[in-house]
């Protein structure tokens, strides 16, 4: 009984069974729409194992959305609700775009310049916002959702004038491909790598798709912001502006100073998600957009699946991303709405957001295991002393 | 001239509504001591569901109920999650912009043969100087969702500062310990005021599908309920500052109306961001300290300090 309290009471069982209970709400919709919840379950579980090539896919589309969760469970670290984070992502792939339009190196020098660009115009336009509240005392939520308009409005712009719009396309010029960080992007046209890839299935499978470096920095990003969030005094005193801001002060640290510096570290992290889609994915150039793509809305999902971890983002990007990913094959292969899966994402969201009742519930059963080997002593006690009361 | 004006406040009121409904509830929310982020969710949940009653029923103002009960529906949820089980309330919130939206879509798509929009409804809400007037009063003849906003507002801010339930309402959200003590139930505070704000973004939501379009789309509500959440903070946690911040909102799209019409050579892209620049720009030049309620967002637990 010990055991299970104390299993219980880690954070990481109530997300496991939020998600749980997350599917069986989805099954019992799909139920009541007159769909089999079965094959539904059979066909996501297809469509992300089914072939290797799904695999890529799911991996592809969750390196972003671990970037923008990474980026957003640091700010709210700091009590700091990062609603900008698609706006960081969008002016990061237009600036990786740009320089890997106007800048020809060898991919030694392309890449890591590309993704600077992303960087840094993430880094600055998350710092606009920390500013902008530090200095004006302007709420992150109003200035975020303004600025992630501004860059969709702007990135739109810049990308429809001459010499950086592709005639005949809604989008800018792809980037040289020495900035590309898909594997072996070169070798793939050739006829030996035809060849290869008839003769290696998997592999060949694997190839075909936009598959690149990308996560391994997703991965890497996810384990350092870990790292300076528990392990630095930098990231001591964010968690304690987090805890309590008037504390934190009195104590000596600089308040201001940390929210720019963490929406500076928080929007450089968008702004790289933006950039390693430019570098990774075709057609590497920014595309004029309607609306916004979510890459940095669906960051929030992430980092509240995650309970605000860097690393359980990890695991919650890669979620969500495959959720996504195989939701297109429960639509194909049934018939279902493929929006059965945002309803799935946004009730573990939901129950994750109720998942304290699991420690509350842990509490009460240890309370009751605490009271019973109380009694079962004082039992113990009343034979050794021969039936004399305890007062 | 009198002409381009006429058209501004037309256009004005117009793009403000929608996004009046949602502030004003999430006004209400936020007085009461919960936070609202999830308001996109519930307009969307609304505009799907006042436009497919609109449809089915060939009457729009049941629409419109039916838009605020689906709203309200969903806000029913963050309620019991935040005052009953202490959630964190910008989660429940997130996850509501996320299932609002999907639930939408899943529905139009069982109830519209898989299609991810709605037919076109076929009664709009009526104008206010009736089908076509002339002149100037085209101009100005707004939709009576815009009448009842302003009519809404009035009210809201008459309740809520100049009657005791506007007081109880605040105290929750000022000082729920201290509300509780003199005999004011929190929770069932929290609960109206949660479950309004969701029926009032729901009628915002309707107010797009009933009467600017006439169908539910998938871009139907595209970030005006992130808006309406940026508009109760512009306006301070005030009804008719949350509504004043929505109309400069809407003022500004009209604004890029007006200019994007030819005579002036600025890239439309340009002029489309004139409304968010605005904001901040106000913003930057009218520093001031924030009033929101102090309880806001804070789970109220019996008997702890």
């Amino acid at each position: 009984m010990t055991k299970f309290i104390t299993i219980l009471k880690k954070p990481v069982t109530g997300t496991l069974i939020s998600i749980f209970f997350g599917f069986i709400l989805a099954g019992v919709i799909l139920a009541f729409a007159g769909y089999n919840p079965f094959s539904a379950f059979h066909a996501l579980i297809t469509g992300i194992i089914g072939r290797p090539k799904y695999l890529a896919n799911i991996v592809v589309k969750s390196t972003p959305l671990i970037l923008t969760g990474v980026s957003v469970a640091f700010a709210y670290k700091m009590g700091l609700f990062n609603i900008g984070a698609e706006g960081q992502y969008i002016v990061g792939a237009l600036a990786a775009n740009l320089v890997g339009i106007f800048v020809n190196l060898p991919a030694v020098l392309e890449i890591p310049l590309v993704i600077a660009a992303g960087v840094a115009a993430g880094a600055l336009y998350g710092a606009l916002v920390g500013w902008l509240k530090a200095r004006f005392k302007i709420h992150e939520v109003i200035s975020g959702i303004m600025l992630n308009w501004i860059a969709l409005y702007f990135s739109n712009w810049v990308i429809s004038l001459e010499g950086i719009s592709k005639p005949n396309t809604s989008g800018a010029y792809p980037i040289f491909s020495s900035g590309w960080t898909t594997f072996l992007p070169e070798w793939k046209s050739t006829e030996a790598a035809a060849d290869f890839m008839t003769n290696h299935p998997y592999l060949g499978d694997v190839l075909r798709t936009d598959f690149n470096g990308g996560f391994i920095f997703a991965i890497a990003l996810a384990i350092i912001a870990s790292f300076v969030l528990y392990r630095t005094t930098k990231g001591y005193q964010l968690r304690a502006v987090g805890d309590n801001t008037d504390a934190a002060e009195f104590a000596g640290i600089d308040v201001k100073k940390n929210i720019i510096h963490t929406m500076l570290i928080s929007g450089a992290m968008a702004g790289l998600a933006g950039a390693l889609n430019i570098a990774g994915n075709a057609p590497h150039a920014v595309m004029q957009l309607a609306a916004f793509e979510g890459n940095g809305l669906n960051g929030l999902s992430v980092a509240f699946i995650a309970d605000g971890s860097p690393l359980g983002c990890i695991f919650s990007g890669f979620l969500f991303g495959g959720l996504l990913y195989a939701g297109q094959s429960i639509q194909y292969m049934i018939g279902a709405p493929s929006e059965i899966i945002s309803i799935l994402i946004g009730t573990i969201v939901f129950l994750v957001a109720l998942k304290d009742v699991v420690i509350v519930l842990a509490n009460k059963l240890e309370a009751r295991e605490i009271l019973k080997n109380k009694n079962n002593t004082q039992d113990k006690d009343k034979q050794v002393k021969g039936g004399v009361q305890p007062c | 001239m009198l002409n381009t004006i006429t058209l501004i406040i037309g256009i004005t009121m117009m793009y403000a509504t929608p996004m009046a409904f949602a502030a004003l509830g999430g006004v209400i929310s936020e007085l009461s001591g919960v936070t609202n982020i999830g308001m996109e969710g519930m307009m969307t949940i609304g505009a799907f569901v006042g436009a497919s009653v609109g449809y089915f029923s060939g009457n729009p103002w049941l629409g419109v109920i039916c838009a605020g009960l689906s709203g309200g529906a969903l806000a029913l949820f963050h309620a019991i999650a935040s005052i009953e089980f202490h959630a964190d309330q910008t989660v429940s919130g997130v996850a509501l912009n996320l299932i609002g939206p999907a639930v939408a879509l899943f529905l139009c798509r069982q109830a519209f043969d898989g299609s991810a929009v709605t037919q076109p409804v076929e009664n709009k809400l009526p104008k206010l100087f009736g089908p076509n007037p002339d002149g100037i009063l085209g101009n100005l003849n707004v939709d009576m969702m815009v009448v009842i906003a302003l009519i809404l507002v009035l009210i809201a801010w008459f309740i809520l500062y100049h009657t005791k339930w506007g007081l109880r309402i605040r105290a929750v959200g000022e000082n729920p310990a201290a509300a509780d003590t003199l005999g004011v139930n929190v929770k069932l505070v929290r609960y109206i005021c949660v479950i309004l704000s969701g029926f009032l973004a729901g009628m915002g939501g309707a107010a797009v599908t009933l009467s600017i379009v006439a169908q539910f789309s998938q871009t139907s509500i595209a970030g005006q309920g992130y808006m309406a959440l940026a508009a109760v903070i512009f306006g301070r946690w005030l009804p008719h500052g949350a509504y004043l911040a929505c109309l400069l909102f809407g003022f500004a799209q009209a604004l890029t109306v007006v200019l994007g019409g030819g005579a002036v050579a600025i890239p439309t892209q340009i002029i489309a961001m004139l409304p968010y620049l605005m904001t901040i720009l106000i913003l930057v030049l009218f520093v001031g300290k924030s009033n929101a309620p102090k309880a806001d967002g804070v789970p109220y637990i019996k008997g702890r300090r």
